[in-house]
């Protein structure tokens, strides 16, 4: 190596491998955290001297390149300041965590229909999906003595709930392991598939609402033991913190260790680059496409038991389109439908900001028409950014 | 008007990086002219400032002494000025004529005129000594028909200059010789031709004047008459290269891979029968299409198998996929780096590590990203890579770095035999000697290597033996003391 290969080299290394670095030294968590805090600072200072090393051209260029990437965020920024100035009650700590609530609600769907967008597929079965397995969470789970209970024999126990949890998260992985089957044995277009399974799902949740003594009406008067256990919780402050909260955080931080601490994570990531020297490379593709699915499809299951009693009655009409939302809150989020591209943060920013928004459209006692609009353009605003990156390099 | 083309002081920078330097080329009417570099010289982003797919930031670009600034390839075309790329942009599901008329059908009150078209085309091609039929469909060409059909699109702009990025990689002799053909007559009609390849030979063959660039620089042009293959290296690289190849060293063992009867389900290879002894490295030449590649997909796992036997270190094994070749202890590098090599978004870490997730998994099945780190920046510095950190996306590395990144990948799983397919496909001269150091060093390691070339002095240079092949069969061996490039070829005509 020469010389100046090596001051290169050993210069961006050390940036390159803080956790290397860090690994080196023992040191206790607060010691830890001053010494990221010190380094994001000098990264920081380093950042705006080279920034300001530059020729006045280069940095109007830069300035505007940053703009028009974080446009998205910045038209939110604006739009809440907008909000807040309309009706403070908009930031108020009720409003903010509630906006959380509703968060917390979509993530798990978002999630899992992440991981099928890296692998540059879509998922639009996922709403119908959730909403099988809410109905089949509502049956199993409704109080003993309902009028037209739809299982008249199954008495209520709390035995039940953990069970009804698990059918619903069979139901949901299986679905999901069936999608991927089809993608990655028959080569066939997530949308295409997901497109089919869909109308399957349709079809098999208007035949299991008719079962019983329901006569597809909705399913309600689940048993408040059910209900209680998804959406009870503490006050803080006068705000409801519900229990679900905690299970929605709890799988979030075991997705982010799946994708990034997993072979199967990694292998998701090279399958949604390149297919091809993933196979060379020795990944079982078509495994990787079918786990991916099928961990959506658990994914379903989980957030289908919370929606259940979320809803508290459910019907053919639950879950539908919360797909749409869910892709919606991954595109902001960067994860990108060119594949190989997401993260879990950007995930979670997606589904918080997508819910800002809905929030604060009902803030701003706009109708529901306009609200939609709105959204869509929004959509259209993430697409557009995303692929900008892609394209504008010149 | 002395020159056809002219292109002054180019400046062109990238973010961290000055991509050209002042560069200048200066091509005069009627001559074939090289622009030779390494990967990384800055050739493709100067023709990429020409056909304005990038803005210069400096410079002038002048053609016919008029100056020029074309906003995208299209325009450029329009002003006669057109490129066959390296890697061919093709609608390949359309036919030969849609893809040569593509963007100017012949068409009245917007009814295109499919009659115009093909007897243009039909001129075109007789014109041009092209046999291909302008009505199939373009996938069904080989490379080198499609190649031509590039180019006689570029002519049929009425291009006064042609640039030909790496036209000859993927043909053989007789192929080239006609591109040749066409290529003279081409500047006897008074075309100022660009022409970019790494090949030497071929170089000072077709071209009357020689252009080098380094790191972004002009560095000379000169009558190629003047100029030698190891004078252009000198300037290429920037510091005396006395070797094309590193001297053979090591002893070749016991036998270590042997294949008996090799057939596979979908591809053409018959009857494949080879051995490989430890510390050997084997050459498996033939034309393009004589099923070199497709022999080691098919040992590898990637196509079906229909019969044979493996036996590695005297023991039968069985390969049915890739992941099962891997844990045999074979790797392959494979032919289109891009296609089926890197993963272009993802960080070098990412690309080093994905062929061996077992040994990095910890006693719950999670990924240890300090092994992942360490074993990274070991390939980053064994193979010498370039690259600003780690975790830089492998895309924006060059050629010759990501086929070390790749490389190392391999060298990660500890292999015993390693199959590389092509392993110095557009890469650059300083680049090919330390590749080719790095396999003989796996030699000397005692692994056993086969390497497929299309290269026959590349193959000659590194190689113990040579197994020659011929539609998809294997048409004779030859030993290192009796190589020769016409033993070679004649052999791999034997069943053309």
């Amino acid at each position: 190596m020469t010389d100046e290969e090596k001051k290169n080299g050993d210069l961006s290394t050390e940036a390159a491998t803080p956790d290397g670095a860090a690994a080196q030294v023992r040191r206790n968590p607060v010691q830890w955290l001053g010494y990221k805090w010190n380094r994001f600072i000098e990264n920081r200072k380093k950042k705006w001297n080279d920034f300001k090393a530059l020729d006045k051209k280069t940095k109007r260029r830069k300035v505007a390149d940053w703009l028009l990437n974080n446009a998205l965020y910045i038209l939110i920024f604006l739009f809440v300041i907008v909000v807040f100035a309309y009706n403070q009650n908009f930031l108020s700590l009720g409003s903010i965590v509630n906006i959380f609530m509703q968060s917390a609600s979509r993530l798990l769907m978002a999630l899992g229909v992440a991981g099928i967008i890296v692998l540059t597929g879509t998922d639009l079965s996922a709403g119908r999906c959730l909403g099988l397995c809410a109905c089949i969470c509502a049956s199993l789970l409704q109080s003993n003595g309902v009028m037209n209970k739809m299982f008249p024999g199954l008495s209520f126990g709390i035995w039940l709930i953990p069970i009804a949890l698990l059918i619903s998260m069979a139901v949901g992985g299986t679905v999901g392991a069936f999608n991927g089957f089809m993608v990655s044995k028959f080569k066939l277009h997530p949308f295409i598939v997901t497109l089919g399974t869909q109308l399957i799902l349709y079809g098999a949740v208007m035949w299991y609402v008719s079962l019983g003594q329901n006569n597809s009406a909705p399913i309600a008067g689940l048993a408040p033991e059910y209900t209680k256990l998804v959406t009870g919780g503490f006050k803080i402050a006068g705000v409801q913190f519900p229990n679900y909260l905690w299970i929605v955080l709890a799988i979030t931080v075991l997705m982010w260790i799946v994708w990034n601490k997993t072979s199967l994570g990694k292998n998701m990531f090279a399958v949604g680059t390149n297919p091809e020297a993933a196979t060379v490379s020795g990944v079982n593709v078509a495994r990787t496409i079918i786990l991916v699915f099928a961990m959506a499809g658990l994914l379903y299951g989980v957030s289908a038991f919370i929606e259940s009693a979320r809803v508290a009655s459910n019907s053919t009409a639950t879950g539908v389109n919360y797909e749409l939302d869910a892709i919606a809150a991954c595109v902001i989020g960067g994860v990108s439908f060119m594949g190989g591209i997401g993260k879990i943060r950007g995930v979670i920013l997606g589904v918080v900001l997508l819910q800002l928004v809905n929030a604060g459209l009902v803030f701003l006692n706009f109708e529901p028409a306009i609200m939609t609009v709105v959204k869509g353009a929004i959509i259209l605003i993430a697409c557009a950014i995303d692929m900008r990156k892609y394209i504008a390099k010149k | 008007m002395e020159y056809i083309l002219e292109m002054n002081d180019i400046v062109k920078t990238f973010p961290g990086v000055k991509a050209l330097d002042h560069a200048q080329l200066r091509v005069r009417p009627g001559t074939v002219h090289s622009l030779m570099g390494e990967n990384g010289a800055g050739k493709s982003t100067l023709m990429k400032c020409l056909f304005g797919i990038y803005h210069k930031d400096e410079g002038t670009i002048r053609i016919e002494g008029q100056e020029v600034n074309f906003t995208d390839p299209k325009n450029a075309m329009e002003n006669g000025v057109a490129m066959v790329h390296q890697e061919l942009n093709q609608a390949l599901k359309r036919s030969v004529l849609d893809n040569i008329w593509l963007g100017r059908y012949p068409s009245r009150f917007g009814i295109v005129s499919e009659k115009k078209m093909l007897a243009d085309t039909q001129k075109l091609f007789a014109d041009l000594g092209i046999n291909v039929d302008p009505t199939v469909i373009m996938s069904t060409l080989s490379v080198a028909q499609r190649q031509m059909v590039e180019i006689a699109k570029a002519v049929s702009y009425n291009a006064k200059i042609l640039v030909l990025d790496e036209p000859t990689s993927s043909l053989t002799t007789p192929e080239v010789d006609h591109l040749f053909r066409i290529i003279n007559m081409l500047r006897d009609r008074g075309c100022g031709i660009v022409y970019i390849s790494h090949k030497m030979a071929e170089i000072l063959a077709i071209s009357d004047e020689v252009t080098i660039m380094r790191d972004g620089q002009f560095i000379s042009t000169d009558p190629a008459k003047d100029l030698t293959v190891e004078e252009i290296i000198r300037r290429m690289v920037g510091r005396e290269l006395t070797n094309m190849y590193p001297p053979l060293e090591g002893e070749v063992g016991e036998e270590l891979l042997r294949v008996e009867h090799l057939k596979a389900r979908y591809q053409k290879i018959h009857d494949i029968s080879f051995t490989l002894s430890h510390g050997e490295i084997l050459g498996f030449a033939g034309l393009v299409g004589a099923g070199r590649t497709e022999v080691l997909e098919t040992l590898f796992g990637i196509d079906e198998k229909e019969g044979g036997d493996i036996f590695l270190d005297g023991e039968k094994i069985r390969i049915d996929n890739t992941s099962d070749a891997i844990r045999h202890g074979l790797a392959l590098l494979t032919e289109e780096r891009r296609a089926t090599g890197i993963f272009g978004g993802l960080s070098i870490l990412d690309n080093a590590c994905i062929a061996n997730m077992r040994q990095y998994k910890n006693r719950v099945g999670l990924l240890s990203d300090k092994k992942m780190i360490h074993d990274t920046n070991w390939c980053v510095d064994a193979m010498r890579v370039k690259t600003p950190s780690i975790r830089t996306p492998i895309r924006s590395l060059s050629g010759g770095n990501q086929q070390k990144v790749i490389l190392g990948r391999w060298l990660l799983t500890e292999p015993k035999v390693l199959l590389l397919d092509e392993p110095t496909r557009g890469i650059d001269v300083g680049a090919k000697y330390e590749i080719y150091q790095l396999i003989i060093n796996l030699k000397k390691q005692g692994k056993g290597v086969i390497v497929v070339s299309s290269e026959l002095p590349e193959i000659m240079g590194i190689c113990d033996r040579i197994i020659v092949m011929s539609g998809g069969k294997i048409a004779g061996e030859v030993t290192r003391e009796n190589f020769s490039q016409e033993e070679i070829m004649t052999l791999a005509a034997k069943y053309v």
